[in-house]
């Protein structure tokens, strides 16, 4: 029973509402870049575009769900009221004060320089702030998570901790770490230059800051929709969960692995030692661990589901599924999706690989198809899983919510198939025109094209999706059943301290950090030669 | 909680051994193939040797081809002129202004009375400080050449070019009508040609953005703008550091170079 929907509701209506937005922003920046469109003859409206785009579906639209979903959890999984109600809707608060105080400069064209900040570019002071400001906000959800596992292990003593609850935690405390990178880049090196105090900016050291946050950041962002894999969807699907054992090793690595990579991001950049980037690029591959862990788990999971409804044969059972059941849709379309994007992200991870597709569209179609495919689709589905439980009103649109899910898939797989293949063609990101008529570039153009009608479908996707959560609002009252996370096969009654807690993996998290990144950080503090002039955007001078 | 933290942090907790020894194992495993065997693997006589391979791999920045292949020596002056953002305000400024008009004086023959030329020479009211002291100090190291504003610089202090700059970038601008309005911009001047690697000309110079060191350009005369794009064509003037406006005025086309200038000059 959640006793704190208006919280909750509060979360997710906002998150969805900005993230309705930035899909607007971001189809019409595809087909302006298309050869649909002329060239646009000010670019700035582009990168203002890009930078909106970036900033809400990167920090505030993921953040929001991972606190909305969090404070469900708590209350969910605990049975115990949220501890610290007041302070989570401060921290509300202050990603409201954040997001407002962000996008005003960018809307004006003040702070043109993308997501992720890009120095020696600096821009107006309040888009950082605000950035700022959405941080603090979420580290107050972070302390919350911890404050109420505390009381519930004090109250609970030698007790298993709910699985839900514990990979919310690890998600909590992996953001609450990873976010420290661009938070000191922000406090300490970019807002000291956007407000005057200093003019000229250590760039190599602010890519690798930015880096420690960069890819964990992801991991982060995926934490909701593995918890949805292992706690909700076999459940969802009439099944069991195969293993909670591997569920929690799966949530640790990700907890120790997600940090230590980041710098696979600046594989391209001289001021970083080739052996730091080997040493990265190897615990990246590293991460295939927990998540095939997760692949193999859920697919068991799902065959229990299969065999219970009756499903017989080594691949028969894949019949027996329920595959009207929007939790089984969303979970196929997720898992195909973080194939091929996994797939291609070994291209991405790998030291040498890397060059052939670094800096191109390919990667940008490749975070596209992890997250806003594979991760997104399962905040839809946490949505439809909890909504009726947040309104008290019966889920009707069955149907529609099955065409939403597939418009996103087949969407999203139009879009960044296309931008995969044009990256390996050499077309680079970022770029507000391209020159279609040089015959270098003319064979790309269908294919720009094709990613433009794929973020269409994406449009009226996310179009159904917030008019069947507007439409539950007012349909029949009804009380639903308890609440309850997927039940696993053998389920704790005991745990070892280490999947009980997540003390040792925080200090494993933190040593890696340490050692992969502590010489990087100090080497380029302490050289000052790589101080460089700030580039301001927006017509300052 | 004492008691369970020592429990978990112990050589007979095998959840901790296990996981501290493969994490570390994992580490010193990619740390020696990162920086020891990667590196010596180099047909390369600066990674020879473990602490060459180590410090290499770490990227402790060396001269590292410095013996073998000394820096190319330019056959032209070039620009050395290292612009900062700030170099050119904060206290002192109104001093400045009043020493700088008094040495503007000289001035006046070319640049006209109040920094507007009647002459095909280029106005300097309201112009960028950074982007006319830059242009002083390259006449006088004969980065840029000039028969005409070398021996007007040659006697003069860098303090006296801050002051010039500083005079010159208070006075007035010349109005120039829709002079940040980029919608009207022709295509090389908003866009550029990005497969022939030239960059929109508003991009540094108004209208899109500004980039310091960059002047504004409109309202500049005509035969002056035609005169300097075609000397950065054909590699004359070479003040422009990394020779940005080399590489983009040499990829212009005749028609490209007269409808940029008739472009920015117009907007008089």
């Amino acid at each position: 029973m959640i006793s704190n929907k208006r919280l909750v509701l509060a979360h997710f209506w906002l998150a969805f509402a900005i993230f309705g937005l930035a899909v607007l922003l971001g189809e019409w920046q595809m087909f302006i870049r298309s050869p649909l469109h002329g060239w646009i003859h000010n670019p700035d409206l582009y990168y203002r575009s890009v930078t909106a785009h970036g900033t809400v579906m990167g920090y505030v639209f993921p953040t929001l769900i991972a606190m909305g979903f969090g404070y469900a959890i708590a209350e969910l999984s605990l049975n115990q009221p949220l501890i610290g109600r007041r302070w989570a809707w401060a921290g509300y608060a202050l990603i409201i004060v954040g997001s407002i105080s962000a996008v005003i400069p960018v809307a004006m064209g003040l702070d043109s320089v993308l997501y992720t900040f890009y120095p020696p570019m600096i821009g107006n002071a309040f888009y950082y702030i605000g950035v700022v400001l959405v941080v603090v906000g979420s580290w107050i959800w972070v302390a919350l998570m911890g404050i109420n596992l505390h009381a519930w292990k004090r109250a609970h003593p030698g007790a298993p901790v709910p699985l839900a609850m514990f990979a919310n935690v690890a998600g909590a405390y992996l953001w609450g770490w990873t976010a420290i990178g661009a938070a000191l880049e922000l406090l300490f090196q970019i807002l000291p230059v956007a407000l005057g105090l200093s003019h000229t900016i250590n760039a190599g050291l602010s890519r690798v800051l930015f880096s420690w946050t960069l890819h964990a950041i992801v991991y982060f962002w995926l934490m909701p929709a593995y918890i949805a894999f292992y706690t909700i969807v076999p459940r969802a699907i009439g099944g069991r969960l195969y293993s909670d054992t591997m569920a929690r090793i799966s949530f640790v690595l990700f907890l120790v692995f997600a940090m230590p990579i980041g710098i696979h991001h600046l594989f391209a950049d001289p001021q970083i030692g080739s052996g730091f980037k080997f040493v990265h690029s190897v615990f990246t591959a590293m991460v295939s661990v927990p998540t095939l862990l997760t692949v193999f788990t859920i697919c068991a999971s799902v065959e229990i589901a299969a065999r219970l409804r009756g499903g017989k044969g080594a691949f028969g059972w894949l019949k027996a599924l329920p595959w009207d059941n929007p939790q089984m849709l969303a979970l196929t379309f997720s898992f195909v999706m973080l194939g091929f994007g996994g797939a291609g992200g070994l291209i991405n991870m790998s030291y040498q690989l890397d060059s052939t597709i670094h800096n191109t569209q390919w990667v940008t179609g490749h975070f596209h198809l992890i997250f806003g495919g594979a991760i997104v689709i399962m905040y839809f589905a946490i949505a439809y899983d909890l909504w009726p439980h947040l309104t008290g009103r019966a889920m009707q649109d069955l149907r529609l919510i099955r065409t939403q899910l597939w418009l996103w898939f087949i969407g999203m797989i139009v879009t960044t198939f296309p931008w995969h293949y044009v990256g390996i063609l050499g077309m680079p990101r970022r770029m507000a025109y391209y020159d279609y008529t040089a015959p270098g570039m003319s064979a790309e153009g269908v294919a720009v094209v094709m990613s433009a009608v794929g973020g269409a479908l994406l449009v009226l996707s996310a179009l159904l999706f917030l008019t069947i959560l507007y439409r539950n609002h007012s349909a029949n009252r009804v009380e639903p059943a308890p609440f309850t996370f997927s039940q696993a096969i053998h389920e704790p009654t005991s745990l070892p301290l280490a999947l009980n807690g997540l003390g040792l993996w925080v200090g494993l998290m933190i040593a890696l950090t340490i050692t992969n990144y502590g010489y990087p950080i100090l080497q380029l503090i302490g050289l000052h030669d790589a101080d460089v002039p700030a580039v301001y955007s927006g017509g300052q001078q | 909680m004492n008691d369970k933290r020592s429990r978990l942090v112990s050589l007979r907790n095998p959840w901790f051994t296990t996981s501290v020894g493969a994490t570390l194992a994992l580490f010193l495993f990619s740390a020696f193939v990162g920086f020891i065997w990667l590196p010596s693997a180099q047909d390369d006589a600066l990674f020879k040797g473990l602490l060459n391979a180590i410090c290499g791999a770490a990227g402790i920045p060396r001269t590292w081809l410095s013996e073998t292949n000394p820096p190319v020596a330019p056959k032209v002056p070039l620009s050395t002129v290292i612009l900062t953002p700030e170099m050119l305000s904060g206290p002192g400024m109104r001093e400045s202004v009043g020493r700088g008009a008094t040495l503007a004086l000289r001035c006046t023959m070319c640049h006209g009375a109040r920094g507007v030329s009647a002459a095909n020479t280029p106005n300097l009211a309201g112009q960028y400080s950074p982007s006319i002291y830059k242009e002083l100090r390259d006449f006088q190291t004969g980065a840029r050449t000039s028969a005409i504003m070398a021996p007007m610089v040659v006697g003069l202090s860098d303090q006296d070019l801050r002051d010039l700059s500083i005079y010159y970038a208070s006075l007035p601008r010349e109005p120039s009508p829709g002079a940040d309005d980029a919608s009207p911009a022709l295509g090389i001047v908003a866009t550029g040609s990005p497969m022939r690697n030239i960059a929109p000309c508003g991009s540094c110079h108004g209208s899109l953005a500004n980039k310091l060191g960059a002047p504004w350009l409109s309202p500049q005369p005509r035969a002056y703008l035609k005169s300097q794009l075609e000397a950065f064509a054909n590699g004359t003037r070479h003040n422009d550091v990394s020779g940005q406006m080399r590489n983009v005025a040499r990829h212009m086309t005749q028609d490209e170079i007269n409808a940029s200038v008739d472009y920015y000059a117009e907007k008089r």
